[in-house]
Order: C-alpha cells, then sequence, then structure tokens
C-alpha cells in the first residue's frame, strides 16, 4: 500500500467526517489524489464504512453490549467459516471473529436489551447442531473504545501563552 | 549602609520578557483562544510517564551523579551516533541539565570573560541574550531576514565578527521563525567558523521536528566542528516532556568539565524521575517521535493554507511547530496587532518583537493546537484582517 493511503487511512480512522480539501491540505496534496484514493480503497473493500462512535450511556438509552464466547465443533472441509456465516447472518449481530485460545468464536451483539441477548442465546445460538458451548459476559463501563477515551474530555492544561 | 542597594544593576538592567507582558495581557481576558503556547499538546507518551512513576515505585528517589544517570547519558551516546554519526565519550563529553535552557546558561558561564561577544541570530529563543549579559559578555544581535528564510548566510556572520567574537549561538530548527539550517547552509558558514576560532553553541531542541523529508543535521557532525560545538538538545520538544525539566549538552571535555562544575553547585543533579523516564524516551520513543511529527506537519500546511487564503505572507518553515506570517502591510506593529487581535477577537498571537527587534512587523504561530482550534483561531484572525484592509 502507497504512504498517501496510509496516511489517509490514519486519519480517517479518527475523524470519518474530515472535508476532503481539508484532508488534501493535511497531507500536502492534490483533491484529486485524495478522492481516488478514496475510491479505490473503497472498491477493493479497505474502507467498509463510515460509522458513528456514540457514548449510549449519556443518552440515557437502556442498552447492553454482550460479548459471547462460542466454542464449536469445525467441520471437515470447512473449518469454521461455514458455522460462522450462519451465525453473522443473524442481524443482531455486530461482529464475528474467529479467536485462538480457550474458545473458537467471539460473538459480539451491542445495543440490545439483556431480554433480547438471552433470547438470541437460548433460542437461536445454543441450538445450532455444532455449537457446544456459550459464555456471556455483559459489558458493565466503557472506558475506552475504538482509541477514544470515554471517561474524561481533552483538556488544554498549558499555560495560555509562553515563550 | 545608605548606598547599598538591594539588587544587581546587571539583573535590574535585563529587559524585562516580551512574552510575560503579553502573557499578563491574555490572562485577563476569559474565554480567549491562544495559538501563543511554546510546547507541544500531546501528554507526553505513555510508556515514558510509565517509567517515571515506575522509577518512583522502586524508590528512586536520591540524586544520581551530578552529570546524570550513566545509562541515560550512554543512551545519548547512542542517540547522537545514529542521527548524526558522531562519537561521544559518555562519562567526559555528554551530561544531563535542568532543561536545554540551563546548559545555555551554563556554556556562557564557562567560557566568557569579560567583553568576550556572543553572536545571537535573532528573532531566536528569549534567553540567550539575557543569559550572556549575566555571564558578562557583550551579546551581538545578527538580524535574520525574511527572504533568507530566516537562515544564517556566511555574508551576515562575516559581519557581525569582530576580534572579541567568542561564541556563535545557532539556534535551529528556530523558535519562533520555523526556519531551518540544511547542511549546505552550515557548510557555508564552516569555514568562517573556524577561521575566526569561534566556538558555537547549537540549540538543537527542536532537531527531531523538521519536514524537509531529510533528517535535522547538527553542525558539530561537519569536519572541525565538534571539538568547537556545544551540542544542546533536550527531552521537551520531541518526547512532549517540557515539564520534566531535561536537557543535555554534548561537546568537548574541556567545556563540559566546566559547566559540570557550575552545575554541581548550582543544582546537583537534574530530577531523578526525570532522567529514568528519558531513559525509555530513548529507547523506544521512536514511533512517538515520528506519528507527532507527522501530525505537526499535517497542521503546519493547515495553517500555511490557511494564512495563504487570507492573503498574509508567510515563507514556508521547515521545522519546530511555529509559523512566522509577515504584517507589514497593514501598518501596524507586531504589539499593536497582537493587542489589537486579542482586544477585538479574543485571539493570542504572540508578537514578533518577543524575540527580537528584527521580528518587527510579524508574529509567532503556534501550531501546536487541535486541528480543531487551529480553524476556530484562524477564522477569527481573517475576520481581524479583512475588518483592518476595508477600514485602510
Amino acid at each position: 500500500m502507497d504512504t498517501l493511503k496510509q496516511k489517509i487511512l490514519t486519519i480517517i480512522e479518527k475523524n470519518s467526517r474530515i472535508d476532503m480539501k481539508e484532508l488534501a491540505v493535511l497531507l500536502g496534496t492534490g483533491e484529486v489524489e485524495i478522492l481516488n484514493a478514496m475510491q479505490e480503497m473503497q472498491d477493493e473493500g479497505i474502507i467498509c464504512g463510515y460509522h458513528t462512535m456514540i457514548d449510549w450511556e449519556k443518552t440515557g438509552i437502556e442498552r447492553v453490549t454482550a460479548l459471547i464466547e462460542v466454542r464449536v465443533t469445525p467441520q471437515r472441509g470447512k473449518g469454521f467459516d461455514d458455522i460462522a456465516e450462519r451465525i453473522y447472518k443473524y442481524p443482531e449481530v455486530d461482529c464475528t471473529y474467529l479467536i485462538s485460545g480457550g474458545y473458537d468464536l467471539m460473538v459480539i451483539l451491542e445495543g440490545k436489551t439483556l431480554k433480547e441477548v438471552s433470547g438470541f442465546v437460548t433460542n437461536k445460538l445454543s441450538t445450532l447442531d455444532t455449537v457446544m458451548s456459550t459464555a456471556t459476559h455483559f459489558i458493565l463501563k466503557k472506558y475506552k473504545d475504538h482509541g477514544t477515551i470515554m471517561t474524561r474530555k481533552y483538556e488544554d492544561q498549558r499555560e495560555i501563552v509562553s515563550p | 549602609m545608605e548606598n547599598r542597594k538591594v539588587l544587581s544593576d546587571k539583573t535590574v538592567g535585563l529587559k524585562p520578557s516580551g512574552i510575560r507582558k503579553f502573557f499578563d495581557l491574555v490572562s485577563e481576558m476569559k474565554d480567549a483562544i491562544s495559538l501563543g503556547v511554546g510546547e507541544p499538546d500531546f501528554d507526553t507518551p505513555w510508556h515514558i510517564r510509565d517509567e517515571g512513576i515506575y522509577s518512583l515505585e522502586k524508590g528512586r528517589t536520591f540524586y544520581t551523579s551530578n552529570s546524570g544517570l550513566k545509562e541515560l547519558r550512554q543512551e545519548i551516546c547512542r542517540y547522537m551516533k545514529r542521527t548524526q554519526d558522531i562519537d561521544y565519550v559518555w562519562d567526559k563529553e555528554v551530561f544531563i541539565t535542568v532543561g536545554g535552557s540551563e546548559a545555555i546558561d551554563l556554556m556562557f558561564r564557562a567560557m566568557i570573560n569579560e567583553g568576550d561577544e556572543v553572536l545571537i541570530p535573532q528573532p531566536s529563543y528569549v534567553s540567550y541574550e539575557p543569559c550572556a549579559i549575566l555571564a558578562d559578555a557583550a551579546p551581538v544581535i545578527i538580524n535574520l531576514k525574511n527572504e533568507n528564510q530566516f537562515r544564517l548566510t556566511p555574508e551576515e556572520l562575516e559581519a557581525a565578527i569582530t576580534p572579541r567574537s567568542k561564541i556563535l549561538v545557532l539556534p535551529f530548527p528556530n523558535n519562533p521563525t520555523g526556519g531551518i539550517m540544511e547542511k549546505e547552509d552550515l557548510e557555508a558558514i564552516r569555514e568562517i567558523i573556524i577561521k575566526n576560532d569561534l566556538y558555537v553553541l547549537s540549540d538543537e531542541i527542536y532537531g527531531e521536528l523538521t519536514y524537509t523529508g531529510k533528517p535535522h543535521v547538527s553542525i558539530a557532525s561537519l569536519p572541525g566542528m565538534k571539538e568547537r560545538t556545544i551540542v544542546v538538545n533536550g527531552f521537551s520538544k520531541a518526547y512532549a516532556m517540557t515539564g520534566w525539566r531535561l536537557g543535555f549538552a554534548c561537546g568537548p571535555q574541556e567545556i563540559i568539565s566546566q559547566m559540570v562544575k557550575i552545575h554541581q553547585y548550582a543544582i546537583m543533579c537534574a530530577p531523578t524521575t526525570s532522567q529514568y523516564a528519558a531513559v525509555e524516551a530513548l529507547r523506544n520513543g521512536d514511533d512517538d517521535v515520528r506519528m507527532m511529527r507527522e501530525s505537526y506537519n499535517e497542521r503546519r500546511r493547515f495553517v500555511l493554507h490557511m494564512l495563504n487564503e487570507m492573503g498574509i505572507p508567510c515563507f514556508e518553515p521547515m521545522g519546530a511547530f511555529y509559523v512566522f506570517p509577515c504584517i507589514k502591510e497593514f501598518g501596524l506593529s507586531s504589539e499593536d496587532f497582537a493587542n489589537r487581535l486579542l482586544a477585538e477577537e479574543k485571539v493570542a498571537i504572540v508578537p514578533g518583537t518577543a524575540f527580537g527587534d528584527s521580528g518587527e512587523g510579524f508574529l509567532r504561530i503556534s501550531y501546536a493546537y487541535s486541528i480543531d482550534n487551529l480553524r476556530k483561531a484562524l477564522t477569527r484572525l481573517s475576520r481581524f484582517v479583512a475588518r483592518l484592509r476595508e477600514t485602510k
């Protein structure tokens, strides 16, 4: 990957709303080069979406995030891919990762009520043939997410003028 | 004792700092946005802070040797080798100071006899001239020019030299102009320095922050220069460690040993906690420096772009984190401009004259701020400038 693309990704990973003109200024290049690079990366599936980071806790809306460890029996010739697909096709699933170590798949459900999560685990996930066991963890507090510290705001503590 | 004076004439006679005056003015204003800060906006990288905390937990709360921790001096030697290809002997040619500024003071005091001249290019950092005066030197100011991008030219240097010239201060990359001296610029003055038997105080505190794509070159790395140069550097700018107060000096043993003598009587040693943290900075901090440099460079381009849109002329500064635009078209002094900008738009930008008379007609804009903050402040500047032009 060329360095321009890498630099674009570093910036938009933190601020996907940045104006393309401004991005060109910051990186000392033309807007056309930026737009082309962005288009290419979208076509290649490197850029997969532009999401918004929300601290739901501050909205007062009741939501939980559940991390579910899933142990499965891999299938001959297919490994874990088929079972992963069966799981991630549920719209309530936000993330599905294949994990090394004590269990096989990490499934993340975000923004559901406790009832929805338990319903999903007992009725859908556990009943799949290849699923051997599940362990569900609920997130109690988010301190830092996607590199952003959720618990405190940046405050400039410097003297206002200095040599 | 009727005629006894309470205070020293020399100290009382020092000019009050222009920055201080401006600071007092800004402090009175509650919600001013500042572009006036001379230090990074980054926190010290966590692994460096963590090492400082760890040293406290381990009870490393005693003095170090006067010259500083052996590990730190050795790391500094490795740093000078890998960045400048200069070999320094860790226990003879290197020592640790309380910030780069202490080293400036010590070099003058170690070398000056009354009336020796110190050549000081300006605009530059506020300490050189007063420290030279306190050491009984006669400061000789070299006024750098915008059209040379505030580099020191051989002609300017030659014109300032007298038989009493002893030390040349080389403050590059420069605060407040952002100007740098590249290898060929240094080569152009090297022979003049040697021919006139000058010593050099090379203040390289911003050495890690250059944006040409080529690393900073120290004049000490040129032939015949190591033996007549004190390289002053530190951790404040490169590693965002201003509050830790830690710097170092490298140079010929003959001079360093006398600097250490004063340091040992006046200071004892640099803060121990800071020294342990600095070892970590030099061992594992390269990525942090790269990340911060990249970020400063983005902001540098952003500020230059906005000034360009306002039609305010500014040479492209390639170092430190300052731009130094020219405001002569408005017919106001730097101070008047800065004061009015503060009063009318609540933006604090330091007048160029805080860094020497040759800063007249210029402002120092620091870009050690978030893009949002820069945009907000520069939008106000743009409004102010438009108003000035209308009423002209």
